[in-house]
């Protein structure tokens, strides 16, 4: 067994990815489900156990194939990546559990091997992003990812035929991200020769301010923050997260746009190195306009959503605001508030969208007209979404809380009064999102339910992995060693490895 | 007991406990709590519990010294007699918050730094709107929604105000903070809106009469009173309290002749209480300090006592209009007696509660050489007198007889009623009592005979200043004709100032709420122009409008980043 363990860096994402074809052959509601979660609960313990090594012996390398890096492909796992394939394996366990049942209302029967097939690719995907050092077979994996989460919320077209535009628009945007990505990687590999993470780093210093290597630079900054929905490039978000099946949408809300935040800080801090990103280039002046623009409108736009997912879209698209400013504040406090918040955002925003799942399943729609009094029809599920929603106001004793005192902190690092300017920006939109949450909760709790309903609770099956994740945000929002400790040694690990 | 388990806390985890019950057990346990609470106080003693890193910030979950004990003491005592008035009610609801709201007014008292305190603060805010909302009408909706905006506020200001204290100081100790720097006026804005101060005070008046009939006991003993606390451990000897204090007497009484609601005539009066507590803080004297604790004591036991008798008047009759009440004393004798001691009490008769511990008040304002303060208080006490003290029971329970024939009250509500007047007349015949209690060595005797002389002349003439009014059918019973009720007002040339400094302070700010309510409405209106549904923010654009979006991005960043060539 010694063997297989040194190989954990391989089979983390090489699991689900020969789990996928055979799981697209089987059958039936239960086959498909169980080899799935049965996989992606493997690679959460792999995730675990790599994440644990790193922090006992430092980071890990791994030659595919046999071949040295640069000149073959390597998976490195570092204190950032470790992080990133606990979350999302965790994250992808949890909605699983959730899985069964919700499925099998949105897709029809004979359609779930293949559903679960490509959210086994997806998976994958995200994965192998995270854990690879290699430029190129980044854009390998995103394109896994995408590709199998178009077809993902597509399979929402049941409930409602928009699933299909919105796919296809994600397509059209999530492609033009990618291969500006892939224009940026090849402007870069010109000037360096090499693919390799760690090889083109240790090179930039020499190439730094040469043209190719600035409209590298752009094409990959422009590309990932397509794929992370960065305000004014978000379109595509709100209409696949409101269409898509709601496991997909909560998987989605934990870990799509977290994995393109971590190419972000990947790229800004591992390879072109946090001194050239921000003092050579002055990506601070490009970014934080845009998150500030960005969690401002969004949060507003949130407010007047009729549709719970599409709130809570909006409510993500703001809170990617918060991750990119915590980037774009060039420290290493705000990196750590970056850090956390992918983390804390990831378990709430999960658990939001399983709650309103759970309305899904009883109530069958997600308007919130229809959703009227549903505090008394459902008053657990209810509950647990108002609960979540404290933690993305931001409340003490949430992760919201932690995420906006790390930022805040971060803000205020900068002094004078732009540091006041931008706190007082954060908390109107905290503001807004006690608005938005509000709604909510007036709909759910101070309208009568309609006439003839009764109380009917979603099955045990999908209240508990709901809960699981209310109840977990809870608890990183009081014992925070895990989220913010690992957020400290990532930034310290990454301004100091610059 | 838990060892170092805030008090406050048993509140909150039997609160848990409240919808598991029902009956008999449910009323054991609602009574057990506040009496447990005591328990742990005392058997806790002096000292700091609960460390915790956390942030890394070091918290402190309790910390039990004379000043927080004392408070602890009032509201556990208040609690008590809260659920014994609220025994009758069925409502699970009203209950389970009004624990929470006490257990967390409790806890916020015992906080030994402030993120313990914010906590708190927030949960007495989010737990005590459902008391106003447990009416179950559309006005004290609006009204709680009112309330509950105000207070999270002043918690957000408050969370300001402690981030920017703690980047200038590393400390998040909640000890004295003193009026220095962005983050001292934050956190004192933060406390002032909580206590009422004069142009911040609102609320009171807006959501109190609100509340449920037990809910308005609670809520009044409760959140001002821990801002009174928040104020005296942070800000002692602050000298803007001192105008802000008297300010704040004055200002209810101004408001309070118009007033035909008597639920709000009390909570104006509260307000003008809370002036006494804010002067005492300022002073930060050891007499004042003293005198602030006791009159937070005794205040809660005779405003608590009112706003029974008003909320058993409501009980049986449903109303506590002016004009609508009565002639009550026959139906409701225990009642009226109650509410003559409270009355009595308030407006500071000797051998009552209040004489004592406004004395204390006033002889700290005069040993700190506020000679202008003194005869402020002084007024302040006679026009307490007139309306709280004689307009309440008067036109109550005296008055014309409207032929209202009612029940007497429920026995739990006398009997919780019992408790705060014989704690109002209690404290008064035994001062000493309660001087134990106080955070410094009580060195005061309250019985001076200059004092009883000049209380007694004062009340008087305030007395026969009301009787003379009702005589002379100045004091409105049926109509109220407010213009001869100025009229009497206008003779006082001292009144007349204040009212004239009062109104004009009162435009001017109306004026500015008024430019900051346009600017509000204005960008809202923009906001919702740009954001709403359909609108140019939340339209789902067309795809190629989108990519014409990022290409376009991305030439500006390339620009952007071709500056950088080397």
């Amino acid at each position: 067994m010694i063997s297989l363990s040194s190989q954990f860096p391989i089979l983390v994402a090489l699991a689900p990815l020969m789990a996928a074809p055979f799981c697209a052959l089987f059958r039936g509601n239960t086959l498909p489900w169980a080899m799935t979660t049965i996989i992606s609960a493997f690679s959460f313990y792999v995730s675990l156990s790599l994440l644990f090594s790193v922090v006992a012996s430092g980071p890990i390398s791994y030659e595919l194939g046999g071949w040295a890096p640069p000149w073959g492909i390597e998976y490195v796992v570092d204190p950032l990546s470790g992080f990133m394939l606990v979350l999302i394996s965790g994250i992808s366990t949890g909605v699983l559990l959730f899985a069964r049942d919700s499925i099998t209302k949105e897709v029809p029967a004979h359609q779930l091997g293949l559903f679960f097939a490509a959210y086994l690719l997806s998976l994958t995907g995200m994965l192998g992003i995270c854990i690879t050092g290699d430029a190129f077979n980044i854009f390998v994996f995103l394109e896994i990812m995408s590709l199998s989460s178009y077809a993902l919320i597509a399979m929402g077209e049941r409930t409602d035929r928009r699933a299909l535009t919105a796919a296809f628009q994600y397509l059209i945007i999530g492609t033009v991200g990618a291969t500006f990505y892939l224009t940026g990687v090849g402007l870069i590999y010109m000037m360096t020769g090499t693919l390799n993470i760690a090889d083109i780093a240790s090179r930039f210093p020499e190439i730094e301010g040469t043209r190719p290597i600035l409209a590298g630079v752009g094409f990959i900054i422009v590309g990932i923050c397509i794929k992370l929905a960065l305000f004014p490039m978000h379109v595509w978000l709100p209409n696949s997260y409101t269409y898509a099946p709601n496991i997909i949408t909560a998987f989605f809300a934990g870990t799509a746009t977290k994995v393109s935040v971590y190419l972000l800080i990947r790229f800004i801090f591992t390879v072109f190195g946090p001194n050239y990103s921000f003092a050579g280039l002055g990506l601070t002046d490009v970014l934080m306009p845009l998150a500030i623009l960005g969690f401002l409108s969004m949060s507003a736009v949130a407010i007047f959503q009729t549709n719970l997912k599409r709130l809570l879209a909006y409510s993500s698209v703001a809170q990617l605001g918060y991750m990119v400013l915590g980037i774009a504040l060039a420290s290493e406090a705000g990196l750590t508030a970056s850090v956390v918040h992918i983390f804390n955002h990831a378990v709430v925003k999960t658990g939001l969208f399983l709650s309103v799942g759970c309305m899904f399943y009883v109530v069958g729609s997600t308007y919130l007209k229809d959703l009227q009094g549903v505090g008394r029809r459902m008053p657990l599920t209810t509950f647990g979404f108002a609960l979540g929603g404290l933690g993305l106001i931001g409340v003490p004793l949430t992760p919201g809380f932690i995420s906006k005192w790390y930022l805040v902190v971060a803000v205020l690092e900068k002094g004078s009064y732009f540091g006041y300017a931008l706190v007082a920006a954060l908390m109107v939109s905290s503001l807004l999102a006690v608005i938005y949450i509000w709604r909510v909760v007036e709909v759910a709790y101070f309208r009568p339910p309609p006439e003839g309903t009764e109380t009917q609770e979603a099955p045990l099956s999908l209240l508990i992995p709901t809960w699981i994740f209310i109840l977990g945000s809870f608890y990183f929002g009081i014992e925070t060693s895990f989220n913010v400790g690992f957020a400290k040694t990532i930034a310290s690990f990454l301004m100091g490895g610059a | 007991m838990i060892e170092g388990l805030n008090p406050g806390l048993i509140l909150i985890l039997g609160a848990l406990l409240v919808p598991l019950t029902s009956g008999f057990i449910r009323s054991l346990l609602i009574l057990a709590l506040p009496v447990l609470a005591l328990v742990q106080i005392y058997t806790l003693g002096l000292g700091t519990w609960g460390h915790f890193e956390f942030l890394g910030l070091s918290l402190e979950i309790t910390r039990v010294d004379p000043l927080s004990r004392i408070f602890g003491t009032i509201f556990c005592i208040a609690a008590f007699m809260g659920m014994v008035y609220a025994l009758h009610v069925k409502d699970t609801i009203q209950h389970f918050v009004a624990l929470i709201y006490i257990g967390s007014a409790i806890g916020a008292v015992f906080a030994g730094d402030m993120i313990t305190l914010f906590v708190f603060w927030e949960l007495t805010a989010i737990s005590s709107v459902f008391l106003i909302w447990a009416s179950r009408t559309e006005r004290a909706y609006r009204a709680g929604m009112r309330y509950l905006i105000i207070q999270v506020t002043s918690g957000v200001i408050l969370l300001g105000g402690i981030i920017v204290y703690y980047q200038d100081t590393g400390s998040i100790a909640f000890d004295y903070i003193g009026l220095t720097g962005i983050a001292g006026c934050l956190i004192l804005i933060a406390f002032g809106i909580k206590s009422a101060f004069p142009l911040l005070h609102n609320w009171v008046q807006d959501s109190y009469p609100e509340a449920t009939v037990t809910g308005t006991v609670i809520l009044s003993a409760f959140t001002t009173k821990l801002a009174i606390y928040a104020l005296a451990r942070a800000f002692p000897g602050t000298d803007i309290l001192i105008p802000i204090g008297g300010a704040m007497i004055l200002l209810p009484i101004v408001y309070v002749v118009l007033e035909n609601d008597l639920r709000r005539v009390l909570a104006y009066s509260l307000n003008s209480q809370l002036g006494y507590m804010v002067i005492g803080v300022g002073i930060g004297s050891e007499l004042a300090l003293n005198g602030t604790a006791a009159h937070v004591f005794v205040h809660i036991m005779y405003k608590s006592l009112l706003f029974m008798c008003m909320g058993a008047v409501l009980f049986r009759t449903g109303t506590v209009k002016v004009t609508e009440l009565g002639g009550l004393y026959k139906s409701m004798p225990i009642t009226t007696v109650f509410c003559l001691i409270g009355a009595v009490s308030i407006a500071a008769f000797p051998l009552t509660g209040g004489f004592v511990s406004k004395a204390m008040i006033q002889s700290a304002a005069l040993n700190g050489g506020l000679f202008i303060l003194w005869p402020v208080m002084l007024f302040a006490c006679a026009g307490i007198m007139d309306h709280s003290g004689l307009k309440v029971p008067f036109f109550t329970f005296f008055s014309k007889d409207r032929g209202i024939r009612v029940q007497e009250a429920p026995m739990n509500m006398l009997i919780a009623m019992g408790i705060a007047a014989f704690f109002c007349i209690g404290i008064g015949v035994f001062p000493g009592l309660l001087f134990e209690l106080l955070p410094y060595a009580p060195t005061y005797n309250p019985y001076s005979f200059g004092h009883i002389v000049s209380a007694l002349q004062l009340l008087f003439f305030a007395i026969l200043a009301f009787m003379l009014l009702i005589r002379f059918k100045v004091y409105p019973s049926e109509l109220r004709s407010t213009n001869l009720d100025f009229d009497w007002f206008y003779r006082v040339p001292l009144k007349r100032l204040i009212l004239a400094i009062g109104r004009l302070i009162l435009i001017v700010w109306n004026w500015s709420l008024g430019i900051a309510n346009d600017v509000l409405r204005y960008i809202i209106g923009l906001v919702s122009e740009t954001h709403s549904s359909g609108k140019i923010m939340a339209r789902t654009t067309a795809s190629s409008t989108a990519v014409v979006v990022i290409v376009a991005l991305l030439g500006v960043l390339l620009v952007f980043l071709y500056q950088f060539q080397q």
